[in-house]
């Protein structure tokens, strides 16, 4: 499949993940808004050499994905474009950090700590986006960024474009097909037509613009976008699930949980 | 150039945020100004435009490598640079959200990197200048290849300070910025000529599409001479007398130089020439030492600063004046 053909695969994936009919799926987008960024917050506050601390931390979206369902697979083919920077930044950390720290009497080389924990942040937010977006269609969120008292133009522009996006990728799909059968054994488009493809598009794309225009018009729109079909409440579930959540990811941020409970269990068997 | 979550501790996210809210918020509000109903839809679509194009390979020629198009310059030269910026924050929140392409908590730190330098540097600091008098296809190419190369360097630049600042790579700056800068000259240079192929082709089928194309009202700077001597008047009164309050009274650098190797912090000159230089200070210097006269009060460095202050613009709009008489007279004064 080509990347574009992968990418329009992508979309309608998600939004029907997002559609399905799961117990996580129904949680106030709202509530699983606030609650990713606040774990992706923490994940990244923790410290550079805090490996076991941050361990800890995998129990939201390991719980998630069981709960609702996603898969994992899918999951990890979306770390194919954060990983290559975050390496980057982190691969040179056990040449330059030569420290060592010592954790309960074991001394490890700081900048190998380093690196493995900003690996493991990169990992775990990515892993949190994508179990946000696969449980919550793009709808709900827009409708989670309107109860922030997120500007209405700016939240029906992320809306119109989300949904053309499509649309226009659809078309590209096409115009770059038939461009490559006609020019076959070629990488790419060539240079001499690199502004008559892509501006074609989009002169398309701006006429396509107007007539949306209209026709938003003819069926009545004057400012205000509708997000969802009816307006969701928030219910003393969706408190729960928050306050719970919320109340983990402050305990492990300042108690190492992994640790502890390690030595907790490893000492009925010492 | 889409940075990762963990690249971004969380006060840098936070601050990136609050810089890039301020922004949209302007923008926001100059796009409410234009009152165009039409405007929202165009920017919907021209995103999801946006988005698609940059999904297509553009064979650099000899190189074997291939290319994208550069979204903040193209949409700042199609609907300018607010609409621009708006467009281009749905664009990277999407990219993040459906693609992992960016992080949720590093958004802000992208919209500033990539949209704000693309929009409002892009369109205010290069192609509104350079169209000022007329777009000629010669401009367009100038305006985007400068655009992208000068805001992609500015993104580079954004993005290797704020992993610094978070402290999460042991990458000295130097090398940093070393590997940073040198790649994405050569990244803007490519998306420049791309996005310049797209705009000339715009121009001459459609050249109205352009921002800046019906120019017709009369041009301004950004701000009117009025509006300038008003802000310089309000910072040099804030400066001068408010901050002035808060001035070491320890010595400064020169001082302190002196003071080491001298033991004092003023310099002994008894010959005649110190001597009359020295009264002559004395009897015109309205408020020496920055205070009044037999005074320590505070209120004294206050109005000293904002004496200075008012004393400095003075001087500072005198010598423009003057500046510009002589220039009339040489008669280069209109193509300035």
């Amino acid at each position: 499949m080509s990347k574009i053909g992968s990418a329009i695969y992508e979309i309608h994936h998600i939004d029907a993940i997002a559609a399905r009919d799961q117990w996580v799926n129904k949680v106030h987008p709202l509530v699983k808004l606030v609650l990713t960024v606040f774990y992706i917050t923490v994940v990244v506050s923790f410290q550079k050499y805090d490996v076991a601390g941050l361990l800890g931390m995998a129990v939201y979206p390991l719980a998630l994905f069981l709960l609702s369902e996603v898969s994992f697979g899918d999951s990890l083919k979306r770390l194919k474009l954060v990983l290559p920077l975050v390496c980057f930044v982190g691969i040179l950390n056990p040449f330059l950090d030569r420290n060592y720290v010592e954790i309960d009497g074991v001394v490890f080389n700081a900048g190998i700590l380093s690196m493995i924990t900003l690996i493991m942040k990169g990992v775990f937010s990515v892993f949190a986006s994508y179990l946000l977006i696969a449980t919550t269609s793009i709808e709900k969120l827009c409708y989670a960024f309107r109860l922030l008292h997120v500007p209405k133009i700016l939240v029906t522009q992320i809306l119109l474009t989300y949904r053309y996006i499509t649309v226009l990728l659809a078309e590209v799909n096409r115009v770059t097909q038939a461009y490559a059968l006609r020019a076959p054994n070629q990488k790419g488009i060539h240079f001499k037509v690199w502004g008559s493809l892509t501006g074609q598009i989009l002169l398309r794309s701006m006429d396509r613009a107007n007539v949306v225009y209209e026709s938003m018009n003819l069926r009545g729109y004057h400012g205000e976008f509708q997000y969802v079909g009816e307006k969701i409440r928030l219910s003393w579930k969706d408190v729960c699930y928050m306050v719970i959540w919320g109340g983990i990811f402050i305990l492990f941020r300042n108690i190492p949980v992994i640790p502890v409970i390690g030595n907790a269990v490893g000492g009925l068997f010492l | 150039m889409h940075m990762a979550d963990a690249l971004a501790a969380p006060a840098v996210a936070g601050t990136m945020y609050v810089c890039s809210a301020a922004a949209a918020a302007y923008s926001i509000k100059k796009v409410r100004e234009e009152d165009d109903a039409k405007k929202v839809p165009v920017m919907g679509i021209m995103g999801a435009f946006v988005f698609a194009a940059q999904m297509i390979n553009f064979t650099i020629p000899g190189t074997g490598s291939s290319g994208h198009l550069c979204g903040g310059m193209l949409l700042s030269a199609l609907l300018g640079p607010y609409a621009g910026f708006l467009t281009m924050i749905g664009v990277l929140l999407i990219q993040c959200l459906l693609f992992a392409d960016g992080g949720l908590l590093a958004l802000g730190c992208n919209i500033w990197n990539m949209a704000f330098y693309g929009c409002f540097i892009g369109a205010l600091l290069i192609w509104k200048p350079l169209m000022r008098k007329g777009i000629t296809k010669g401009k367009i190419v100038l305006a985007s290849v400068l655009g992208c190369v000068i805001t992609l360097q500015f993104g580079a630049f954004s993005v290797t300070l704020e992993t610094l600042a978070s402290g999460i790579t042991e990458l000295p700056f130097k090398t940093f910025v070393m590997t940073m800068q040198p790649i994405h000259l050569a990244i803007g240079f490519v998306e420049g000529l791309i996005t310049a192929a797209v705009l000339v082709f715009v121009y001459e089928s459609r050249p109205e599409l352009l921002y800046g194309s019906g120019e017709n009202e009369k041009k301004q700077g950004l701000f009117s001479l009025k509006k300038t001597l008003v802000i310089l008047a309000v910072v040099s009164v804030f400066i001068g007398g408010i901050l002035s309050l808060f001035a070491s009274s320890h010595p400064d650098g020169l001082e302190w130089s002196i003071e080491k190797i001298t033991g004092s912090a003023e310099l002994d000159n008894n010959d005649e020439i110190h001597e009359a230089a020295a009264s002559v200070q004395e009897v015109t210097a309205l408020l020496p030492d920055y205070a009044f006269k037999n005074s320590e009060s505070a209120a004294g460095t206050a109005f000293s600063g904002i004496i200075g202050g008012v004393v400095v613009v003075i001087v500072c709009v005198a010598a423009c004046y003057v500046f510009k008489f002589f220039r009339k007279k040489n008669g280069c004064g209109e193509n300035i």
